[in-house]
């Protein structure tokens, strides 16, 4: 099906899909040369990742044609795309953890009714496959044994093994360190050596930059520009795709640290499987500043923020906080944390943060319900909720300003933005605040990040988590890293650059380099 | 990426209906099979559960327990439990149904047993649930395999309660003795023959009315009070209410509390209501059934209430229909109510997935 007639691997016209009121994909034009790199960046919500799922099969377009090697394809589901020799790594691994890496490869093409033949098969193709892309992986190693960057390569290695000359890379970096995304992008290199073409959606300009040869930028459901990677740079690029230029930095003042707001001693926690996960974190927030703790995702600061929160008991340690010493046995749970004015915005807002299926009104006194200010003698009091939720939506500039939608339907960042508020509206003395613009458009990161700056100024202690480097780098005062459940360095945000904290994240960084950086 | 949205009426009107449409075309061919006319059957089924007052009282009086039942499972529901445990919490708090009119129904008045009672109902069918409510939340064990056998050991418990304590003395059934007249809930066409108003003699009686006071109260409890906003919290993302600060455990076993003592009011209608004295089976498998009322009427009283009175006009049709072809027996006429609640039970996803991408598609286009 490679045939030379045309210099398109892939080829889309006038791809549209629409979901109801929302036009997901307008017109979409893309050409993609064989073996080459090809990028598609955009922002959250600009569609990327519903004209990738076009070409994977998972939606069919409204209207439109998709051309493969020159040839006019019909793909209506993922069958075919494979069929068609398209292959797809999702941002999250499709991965069956308890599998070795050589049942992974085969499952779905295990080839007969025993397994043996296949997995023989399988092995020694899989072989060839490694020797030719160069992609190290033990083949008989468990899943879920392997470091994230693998199991990257174990997804990458399937597509392979199902004949994938056409690569989709779905946020491939969002969960890697930024030596494992260097890593990535040097096999990608050879996979483009080898003649595969491959995709790669982000919202990231610094992956674009780093590895791909043409870039296609979508903006609200349209391919808004074509660029030749080598003659554009990050500033035109992120102005394409938010359509007004961009502040990449955050405007603040130093920070004036006061008196310690709350300081953690020792804090451990096991998990149900006795694993430590949490392993003797000591820190200390002051009234009036920023303290990020940056760390690849995983590495505890989940864990941390729980602990903090009260949303798990601490195993060992002690938190001094308004008076209060909290430890294994003087337990406090959430809402006991809330009434000493602690105020915690979750890492993750559809998991914890809201309950989608709840409308707006509702969601915004989660964790507040007890509070006065919502309750009658025995009933809730709907007016005082939707008469606070309305002057917030105005004040947050919430969009749809519409108290009864049910925040499955507002947009990641206005459901951040909720929470947000509610949070910050509640006038706490310590924020906890967790990947706070994750899935949030450039327009309101922006406004978020003013915020969380304005809380500082007003004399609140913030501890920011965030797997965004920029975030973390361009928010905080003091940054905090974190590395397999401990607290392996801190730097003032002065001295951090992406290069240092990338090693420390990775715990890599030697001893006599740490000198300059120790606080 | 939002998705398509379905209108409303679509999830809550019209995919029940076509669950119930797909039943009874089975139920159809069974008919046909029987050699007899689905038509002509389901005349009388209509005519039977609505065609007259005594019909349409009978058809009330099972909606009464269905609605009980209903509202216990759906309450459950909505915490994100499966109370499978209606049947016997039902027969449990009838058992205090009747224990309390045993107690009292010589010394006191009408209108203290009636509170009375409903508290015993109450507090017999919570106690009940309160066991497999307590080892779900505290020792994890799975609340729908401990209610069923709470369902069992209930069945036995009774067995041994009215064999051996509470029969009648030198009675051979397993009845006990019938409790004094100030101990009968009324019935509706007495109440009704009180204002001038004359029907037809039916088992309907005073405790449908407190069924539908119990669907305004949980309707209340649900949707306007912070408990209510516990539940559903607990019930759509546990892991929300724990950043929350709510106690799911505590949540688990207050909602079973109350699911328990809904099921338990079932002996009013039946105990205290009827029969007029303690027996065996009188719940008859409208725990089960709750179970089909609750999906069918989509967790709210409004359609609880609906779903309650369709089965309770499949059940009073179905006897009518039995009575007048004697060749559609009384089996068959537990496979259509079994195929309906098979069809907007068990089934109730067949056909829901094929009808929302027909909505979406034609929305989207």
């Amino acid at each position: 099906m490679n045939n030379t007639t045309s210099p398109y691997a892939i080829e889309l016209r006038d791809i549209s899909k629409r979901f109801g009121a929302v036009q997901a994909n307008k017109d979409i034009c893309l050409q993609v040369p064989a073996g080459t790199v090809h990028g598609i960046i955009g922002e959250n919500g600009a569609g990327k990742s519903t004209l990738m799922s076009i070409i994977y099969g998972f939606y069919e377009a409204d209207t439109g044609d998709i051309e493969v090697g020159g040839e006019l394809v019909n793909i209506r589901t993922s069958e075919d795309a494979i069929r068609f020799g398209i292959g797809m790594v999702h941002q999250h691994f499709m991965l069956v953890e308890n599998f070795t890496v050589l049942e992974n490869v085969v499952l779905g093409a295990e080839g007969g009714a025993m397994l043996k033949g296949g997995l023989d098969a399988a092995r020694k193709e899989l072989k060839r496959l490694e020797q030719e892309y160069n992609l190290d992986v033990d083949v008989d190693a468990v899943v879920e044994d392997l470091p994230v960057g693998l199991q990257q390569r174990v997804e990458i290695l399937k597509a392979l093994y199902r004949g994938a000359k056409i690569l989709i890379l779905d946020e491939p970096t969002g969960v890697l360190t930024p030596q494992e995304a260097d890593h990535l992008f040097r096999i990608l290199k050879s996979l483009k050596e080898q003649g595969v073409t491959v995709m790669i959606i982000t919202h990231k300009l610094r992956e674009i930059m780093a590895s791909t040869d043409n870039v296609s930028v979508m903006r609200q459901g349209q391919m808004v520009a074509h660029r030749v990677t080598a003659e554009t740079d990050k500033e035109e690029l992120a102005e394409l795709m938010v359509g007004k230029k961009v502040r990449l930095v955050v405007d603040k003042e130093e920070a004036q640290p006061t008196n310690v707001a709350l300081s953690a001693k020792n804090l451990s926690w096991f998990d149900e499987q006795g694993v430590k996960r949490l392993k003797d974190v000591s820190l200390e927030l002051k009234a009036g500043e920023i303290v990020g703790i940056a760390g690849v995702s995983g590495n505890g600061q989940s864990e941390l923020l729980n602990a903090l929160s009260g949303i798990t008991p601490l195993s060992d340690g002690e938190i001094h906080f308004n008076g209060e010493v909290i430890t294994a046995k003087n337990k406090k749970n959430a809402s006991q944390m809330r009434d000493l004015k602690m105020a915690h915005v979750p890492e993750d807002r559809h998991k914890m943060g809201l309950v989608t299926g709840f409308e707006a009104y509702e969601a915004a006194i989660l964790g507040y319900h007890n509070s006065e200010a919502y309750n009658g003698k025995i009933l809730l009091d709907r007016k005082a909720m939707l008469d606070e939720c309305n002057e917030r939506m105005q004040k947050w500039d919430v969009r749809p300003a519409d108290p009864f939608l049910k925040t499955a339907n507002f947009s990641g960042g206005n459901q951040q933005k909720i929470v947000i508020a509610r949070e910050v509206e509640q006038n706490p003395d310590v924020l906890l605040i967790g990947q706070p613009t994750r899935g949030v458009d450039i327009g309101a990161i922006e406004n978020i990040h003013e915020e969380i700056v304005k809380l500082r100024d007003s004399g609140k202690a913030i501890l920011l988590v965030s797997v965004e480097l920029d975030e973390i780098m361009a928010l905080s005062d003091r940054i905090i890293v974190m590395f397999d459940g401990a607290v392996v360095g801190e730097i003032d945000a002065k001295d951090a650059d992406e290069r240092t904290l990338g090693l420390m994240m990775a715990n890599a960084l030697n001893e006599e380099e740490t000198a300059g950086g120790q606080a | 990426m939002s998705q398509p949205k379905v209108p409303v009426w679509v999830n809550l009107a019209l995919i029940p209906f076509i669950n119930i449409m797909l039943a009874f075309l089975v139920s159809a061919l069974v008919i046909l099979a029987i050699g007899e006319n689905p038509i002509e059957a389901a005349g009388y089924l209509v005519y039977g559960a609505f065609g007259y007052e005594e019909g349409i009282g009978y058809t009330l009086y099972y909606a009464t327990n269905l609605i009980f039942t209903g509202l216990a499972v759906s309450i459950a529901f909505k915490a994100g439990i499966f109370n499978i445990g209606g049947e016997g919490q039902a027969y449990i708090g009838g058992l205090g149904v009747g224990l309390v009119c045993l107690a009292v129904d010589q010394t006191m008045p009408f209108y203290v047993i009636v509170p009375l009672a409903i508290i015993g109902g109450a507090a017999f069918g919570a106690a009940w649930a309160y066991i497999p409510a307590y080892l779900s939340a505290r020792r994890g064990s799975h609340v729908v395999i401990t209610t069923i056998m709470f369902n069992f050991i209930a069945s036995s418990l009774m067995v041994y309660l009215m064999v051996n304590w509470l029969k009648q003395e030198g009675r051979m059934s397993p009845n006990s003795r019938t409790f004094e007249e100030s101990a009968w809930l009324p019935y509706m066409h007495e109440m009704l023959a009180a204002i001038g108003i004359n029907i037809e003699q039916s088992p309907l009686n005073a405790s449908f009315l407190w069924a539908l006071i119990c669907c305004v109260l949980i309707w209340g409890l649900v949707w306007h009070t912070r408990w209510g906003y516990q539940l559903r919290t607990v019930g759509t993302n546990a892991t929300a209410a724990v950043y929350a600060g709510i106690d799911n455990g505590k949540v688990t076993i207050w909602v079973m509390l109350i699911s328990g003592a809904l099921a338990g009011f079932v002996g009013l209608n039946e105990i205290m209501g009827v029969h007029h004295s303690l027996l065996l089976n009188f719940t008859a498998g409208f725990g089960f059934a709750g179970i089909a009322v609750s999906l069918m009427g989509r967790n709210h009283p409004v359609g609880i209430i609906l779903a309650a009175i369709l089965f309770g006009a499949l059940y009073q049709g179905g006897s009518e229909l039995a009575f007048e072809i004697p060749s559609i027996t009384p089996e068959i006429v537990v496979v259509i109510q079994g195929l309906v609640i098979l069809f907007s039970g068990a089934l109730e996803h067949m056909c829901k997935d094929r009808v929302e991408a027909f909505f979406t598609r034609t929305s989207a286009a």
